[in-house]
């Protein structure tokens, strides 16, 4: 197996003392969907800063597909495609142009640049907007500009930093189509979010860095695992005066005819339906609303945030 | 870092920024040109008139390659100034960054730009000078020689402004407090011999007045100091420049965090 990105020991400490970073270690295979999480300031966007030649690194090393980012940066570098987290593009320049440019400074001849660009623009729906400028653009569309951008130089290795931040729903799910495709194709992606449901729907391995910290690399399974608890919502046929209490799993009352259902993950919910029904409590429909990863997130982020209601 | 790399990321880079002031004319292209018609007819005709002939030449002439340079000087700078700043303000100089590109095609690139922007007014200037008088240009090699230096560590100058400007405060203040009094006080509109000891003294720690007096001589034939000394002093300001530059963008002053 190739390997995409290797960090190993990396530090960053900024000139006001600030330490950002304090040794991590990252390793990412080639065709990867990679989530890296944390809260705000943990040191996400300073690894990926480092990794894309945005800031200089205190210690440590990375490299990416083989290519030391410090003795080879321009090998290393033409691997990586960026989706920064901030508009990072002059917003006074046509659409196309800031696409032809970015493909012609990783040496794109420029009619293969326009090739491109029409093409990339046309699966994120942006062709029609070639020729505006990109301050004219809303929200969705310049963080789609800036996909579009990334991709010009066919990059092995496509680093996104909050990619669907402000767009709205229907715009975050074809996002969410366009890089599955994408990595389906062979291009590793990297992805931070604060979407949790995002990286829990895209991504297959995960690593979790808290205050400088790699505190969880996993795959994404391993990781779900680990949560100890499953929350249904219950909706009623008919109304509940009261929640009962049950032997195999917590019932609370949300309204006359919902009901939060929260149980063990070894529970059998065949044993639950069952106490459900001598209680003669009949259901209309339920559904999982456990945002799984979130619940395992704040958990291991706020190790003193209890996730079991009870 | 193949050769076929290097020249399609400096033609983009270069494109771009000709693309930028292009596009944006009217500010870059037009007020030299309205500026300089003033000069020529305020201190050229008006006042020109009254002042005698200097160096066998008459006043309008004597100062219309200052006044060319002066544009090549002020637009090279403020083009690359005003590109790198901006790219720094808007965000893209990122895009750059992350880029193969090394640090000696992002710095050709706006170099050609600054150059580019400088030539392009001056020949304007120069367009315009024409209906106020014929110089002679005896050395065109040497003018072109001494507008080729001067664009080009004018733009370096430019760069390293934009590397530290940190507002766009930060830009107009070298512009306006070092750069034109250097430029008026650089032998623009008298010779050195016209002037008192002491302004004598201040002239020739004045590299303007060293670049002024070859690009014057090229033109009209006649200068106060000799063409060698003049270029050898551009060329050392040129090289000290381009070192400084490279420096500044390969360690990432002021745009790497």
């Amino acid at each position: 197996m190739t390997t995409a990105l290797e960090i190993s020991q990396l530090h960053k400490v900024y000139a006001n003392g600030h330490v950002a970073l304090k040794g991590i270690d990252l390793h990412v295979e080639h065709g990867d969907f990679f989530a890296l999480l944390g809260p705000n300031g943990a040191g996400k966007s300073t690894t990926i800063g480092i990794v894309t030649s945005l800031i200089n690194k205190t210690g440590g090393s990375i490299s990416v597909y083989g290519h030391d980012i410090h003795r080879n940066p321009s090998q290393a570098k033409t691997h990586i495609g960026l989706v920064p987290q901030e508009y990072s593009f002059n917003q006074f320049e046509p659409v196309e142009e800031i696409l032809i440019n970015q493909a012609g400074y990783y040496g794109v001849p420029p009619r293969e640049a326009k090739r491109r660009a029409r093409e990339h623009l046309t699966q994120l729906g942006l062709w029609e907007k070639r020729a505006n400028q990109a301050r004219n653009l809303s929200g969705g569309m310049k963080r789609r500009l800036m996909m579009a951008r990334a991709l010009l130089h066919r990059p092995k290795l496509l680093i996104l930093d909050e990619p669907t931040a402000g767009v709205d729903i229907e715009i975050r799910r074809m996002i969410w189509e366009f890089l599955t495709d994408l990595n389906r194709s062979g291009t590793t992606i990297i992805l931070t979010t604060h979407y949790l449901e995002e990286a829990e729907k895209l991504c297959r391995n995960i690593a979790i860095i808290d205050d400088g910290q790699i505190i969880a690399d996993s795959p994404m399974r391993s990781l779900l695992e680990r949560l100890e608890s499953e929350s249904f919502t219950l909706y009623l046929r008919e109304p509940l005066a009261e929640a009962p209490k049950l032997r195999s799993a917590q019932l609370r009352s949300i309204d006359s005819r919902t009901l939060e259902l929260v149980t063990d993950k070894h529970t059998d919910l065949g044993e639950v339906f069952s106490e459900l029904q001598a209680h003669n409590i009949k259901l209309l429909s339920l559904r999982n609303t456990s945002n799984r990863l979130e619940e395992l997130f704040l958990k291991m982020v706020s190790p003193e945030q209890d996730i079991n209601p009870s | 870092m193949n050769l076929r790399y290097a020249t399609v990321a400096l033609y983009t880079l270069t494109r771009r920024e000709v693309l930028r002031f292009a596009r944006i004319w009217i500010q870059t292209m037009l007020p030299p040109a309205v500026t300089t018609v003033l000069y020529f007819v305020i201190f050229g005709k008006l006042i020109g008139s009254q002042i005698g002939p200097i160096d066998g030449h008459s006043y309008i002439e004597y100062i219309i390659p200052g006044l060319i340079l002066m544009s090549v000087i002020t637009n090279a700078y403020a083009n690359v100034v005003a590109s790198f700043y901006s790219s720094k303000f808007h965000g893209n100089i990122e895009e750059m960054l992350i880029s193969p590109m090394p640090a000696y095609i992002i710095l050709a690139g706006f170099i050609i730009g600054g150059v580019l922007r400088g030539l392009l007014v001056g020949g304007v200037v120069f367009g315009v000078s024409l209906f106020f008088g014929h110089l002679p240009y005896p050395d065109i090699g040497l003018t072109l020689l001494m507008l080729l230096m001067t664009a080009a560590l004018f733009s370096m100058a430019g760069l390293i402004n934009g590397v530290y400007a940190k507002s766009f405060d930060g830009i107009s203040i070298i512009p306006t407090f070092v750069l034109t009094p250097l430029t008026y006080l650089g032998g623009i509109f008298y010779s050195l011999e016209m002037l008192p000891d002491f302004w004598r003294g201040v002239s020739l720690l004045n590299p303007i007045f060293y670049m002024i007096n070859v690009f014057r001589e090229g033109a009209l034939g006649s200068s106060d100091i000799g063409a060698g000394l003049a270029i050898g002093i551009t060329a050392l300001f040129l090289a000290a420049f381009t070192a400084v530059c490279l420096y500044l963008l390969d360690r990432g002053v002021g745009i790497r965090t």
